[in-house]
């Protein structure tokens, strides 16, 4: 890792949340707002159906840069932008490309990406590599 | 001018949050994380740890609980059904582990209207037992009009 260039990528990551991962997901973070989990109140305040929680994809984002870093403990910042709602059953990608060595960080710009949509766009990632 | 525009930026009471074993196990399945040092006190102790870790993202369980309740707070007077998370901000310090005691202060930061939807910003600091630094957190909603 240490020799991680701008413009190399990180190993992509690629998830298909199941029909159930919201429900997983309400139970181990607490937020069970029913946008998440029940399709008809979902679809009566104008979304597709169930979305996945914003943070867990952000835990997708967070997983694929702890994992190419080897260590939770080397991911010091992260900071995304909802582009659009993400739902289960259709796969998620989460693609990373080092910007800049800065000191001993490691700025890395990462995008998810579901059915050739941004779901994150913009994000950015600091590791301490 | 809204109402809801004029809110002076505040803080909410601090919330504690004690850290389980096995609540961590259970973010970690829920995300799909396989790191050992998530998982099994063995693999944890041998990197050093007291018991196991929390992955990063955990963050959102410990300093998500401050951030329901400073949203249900009735002066802001949110629609959750129209609530949407535009963005989030995690910057992290000491890691978290079973059995830490986290304290998280969360203040309303900015409320602003644009094109009929409310966007709100909260920060948040969580800190550990030992009063060490643990994550700072900028969580960004937006409330759309209800047509």
């Amino acid at each position: 890792m240490s020799a991680l260039a701008a413009g190399s990528e990180l190993p992509a990551l690629t998830v298909t949340p199941d029909r159930y991962a919201t429900v997983r997901y309400a139970g181990a973070s607490g937020d069970f707002n029913p946008i998440h989990i029940d399709e008809e109140f979902a679809q009566s305040a104008g979304l597709p159906g169930r979305i996945l929680h914003g943070l867990y994809t952000m835990a997708l984002v967070a997983r694929a840069q702890t994992e190419a870093a080897g260590d939770p403990g080397k991911l010091k910042r992260l900071a995304v932008q909802f582009r659009g709602p993400a739902v289960p059953e259709a796969e998620i990608t989460i693609t990373s490309t080092v910007k800049e060595r800065r000191d001993d960080r490691t700025i890395v710009a990462v995008t998810a990406t579901q059915d050739g949509k941004a779901v994150i766009r913009g994000a950015v990632a600091e590791i301490e590599l | 001018m809204p109402a809801s525009a004029e809110l002076t930026p505040r803080s909410f009471p601090a919330h504690d949050y004690a850290v389980g074993r096995e609540k961590i196990r259970e973010y970690a399945r829920a995300v799909g994380e396989t790191d050992p040092l998530y998982f099994e006190v063995g693999a944890a102790r041998a990197a050093g740890h007291t018991d196991v870790v929390a992955p990063p993202m955990f963050a959102a369980v410990y300093s998500g609980a401050s951030f329901e309740a400073a949203m249900r707070d009735p002066e802001l007077d949110i629609d959750l059904a129209m609530l949407l998370h535009s963005g989030q901000e995690f910057e992290w310090g000491e890691l978290v582990i079973a059995g830490d005691q986290i304290t998280t202060e969360i203040a309303l930061a900015e409320v602003s209207e644009r094109v009929g939807m409310r966007f709100i910003v909260f920060r948040s600091s969580s800190r550990n037992q030992r009063g060490e630094h643990v994550c700072r957190g900028t969580w960004t909603v937006v409330v759309r009009p209800r047509r």
